[in-house]
């Protein structure tokens, strides 16, 4: 060994942001909180550590695991001392999910979101390609799916039904 | 989106999500949150009984999410009542311990489902008129209801989109599924003026920059209506009948059946947890 790790307790925003780059969405693994926009915000004073979130969807029932997992995984490293602070504005919006989100959940079989076009309000009839072969002949299935984020497609090419995350 | 201008108030309730920034004593806030939360919770509850009854799998689904988006606009705006209110009460409380007069919602959201096709009338009316709300809110003067109004109006558009889809679908379909999304239609027509209501408590919340005025609201929701059937190819009801009470606490029978359904479990168990 030729590098010693930080004694515990020495948090920094850093040290912190690189544990919770670990949390991810219980609903889509592939994706951590911070690939997914939901890590708003990382403050830490002194021994205090104040981790800022925020939903995706006002009734995302994974919000209370998410705040259970950063909490675990920062207790994981001694700290202890933890404020999961949930804040609704700004709204989310999949704008704010990262290139390295997109990429993952592409390679994962969900379509990813195209971006948001207006300030406010959601694109209802975007085009999507087929995350299996890349056809953008593709069609909804329904605007609803297995989670509020998510609708079902499936693709006239291959003929492979797909997740598509709604832009939002 | 506006920044709070009051300061942040100490965590205080005893679990549940954080309760939303600002502090202060603010009785018609209070009631208004209560209001719009109690009328998207009940009209969740009422969703709920769709599952796995509905005409199709997809649209099992379809319900599921909306009420899943209802019942979180309503934690938000629970626990903002809660918090406003100072009395230590959270969502919890405030959704399994209230009585049937203490609850404020529309006796609109209440009425039985009946069919499909008056589930889906209700959901245009209901949808018509959250669209224009939350638009609304979003520059509200007070700055929490506007947090929740920016998530909640980027929901209630696909409630609109979905609705309206339905009753287009079902009113320029087949003979019977006109003649019964007509009737459904008929029957909740005259709840949906109960939501265009201007009290003393709304016309001063207007007047403060904290609600959208009902009378824009009304004719917003009167003209995306119109404009749906229309296209489905039915009639604007007529009726000089217009029931209310919801405001203040006044239910119809279908409501204490709701509440039974809604409550029982919390209050059987008082305190469990998972």
């Amino acid at each position: 060994m030729t590098s010693v790790a930080p004694a515990e307790g020495t948090a920094s925003v850093e040290r912190v942001r690189e544990v919770l780059a670990q949390v991810t969405d219980p609903e889509i693994p592939v994706l951590t909180i911070a690939d997914l926009g939901v890590l708003r915000e990382i403050a830490v004073d002194g021994r205090r550590i104040v981790v800022t979130v925020t939903p995706t969807y006002s009734g995302c029932p994974a919000m209370d695991e998410i705040r259970a997992d950063v909490r675990a995984a920062l207790a994981a490293h001694g700290w202890h001392d933890v404020e999961v602070r949930t804040v609704l504005a700004p709204a989310w919006t999949t704008d704010w999910m990262t290139e390295d989100g997109r990429r993952k959940l592409e390679e994962y079989g969900i379509a990813p979101p195209g971006r948001v076009a207006g300030p406010v309000l959601v694109q209802l009839r975007p085009r999507v390609g087929c995350p299996q072969c890349g056809s953008s002949d593709t069609e909804e299935m329904t605007r609803f799916g297995s989670t509020s984020c998510k609708s079902m497609w499936r693709c006239r090419s291959c003929r492979e039904p797909f997740d598509h995350f709604k832009a939002h | 989106m506006n920044l709070p201008t009051e300061p942040l108030a100490p965590l205080a309730l005893p679990r549940g999500p954080r309760p939303p920034g600002s502090a202060g004593d603010d009785p018609d806030v209070v009631t208004y949150a209560l209001r719009l939360g109690d009328d998207a919770l009940v009209l969740a509850q009422r969703l709920c009984e769709w599952a796995a009854c509905s005409p199709q799998l997809e649209e099992d689904v379809a319900l599921m999410n909306l009420a899943l988006d209802l019942l979180g606009q309503s934690r938000s705006l629970l626990t903002l009542a809660g918090a406003r209110e100072g009395r230590g009460r959270d969502e919890d409380d405030l959704a399994f311990l209230r009585d049937e007069p203490d609850f404020v919602n529309v006796q609109l959201v209440e009425l039985a489902n009946g069919d499909f096709g008056r589930t889906m009338a209700r959901q245009l009316l209901v949808a018509a008129y959250a669209v224009p709300l939350w638009q609304g809110l979003c520059a509200s003067a007070d700055a929490d209801l506007a947090g929740i109004a920016g998530k909640a109006v980027k929901e209630v558009t696909y409630h609109l989109d979905h609705a309206r889809s339905w009753v287009v679908r079902l009113g320029d379909g087949t003979e019977q599924s006109q003649r019964r999304v007509q009737a459904g239609l008929d029957e909740v027509w005259p709840y949906a003026l109960e939501l265009f209501e201007a009290d003393e408590l709304v016309q001063r919340l207007v007047a403060r920059g904290v609600a959208p005025d009902p009378t824009a609201l009304r004719e917003q929701w009167s003209a995306t209506v119109q404009e749906v059937l229309i296209e489905a190819t039915l009639s604007v009801p007529e009726t000089d009948w217009r029931p209310t009470g919801g405001r203040r606490g006044v239910h119809t029978e279908a409501f204490g059946y709701l509440l039974a359904e809604l409550q029982h479990v919390h209050r059987s168990h008082p305190g469990a947890s998972w």
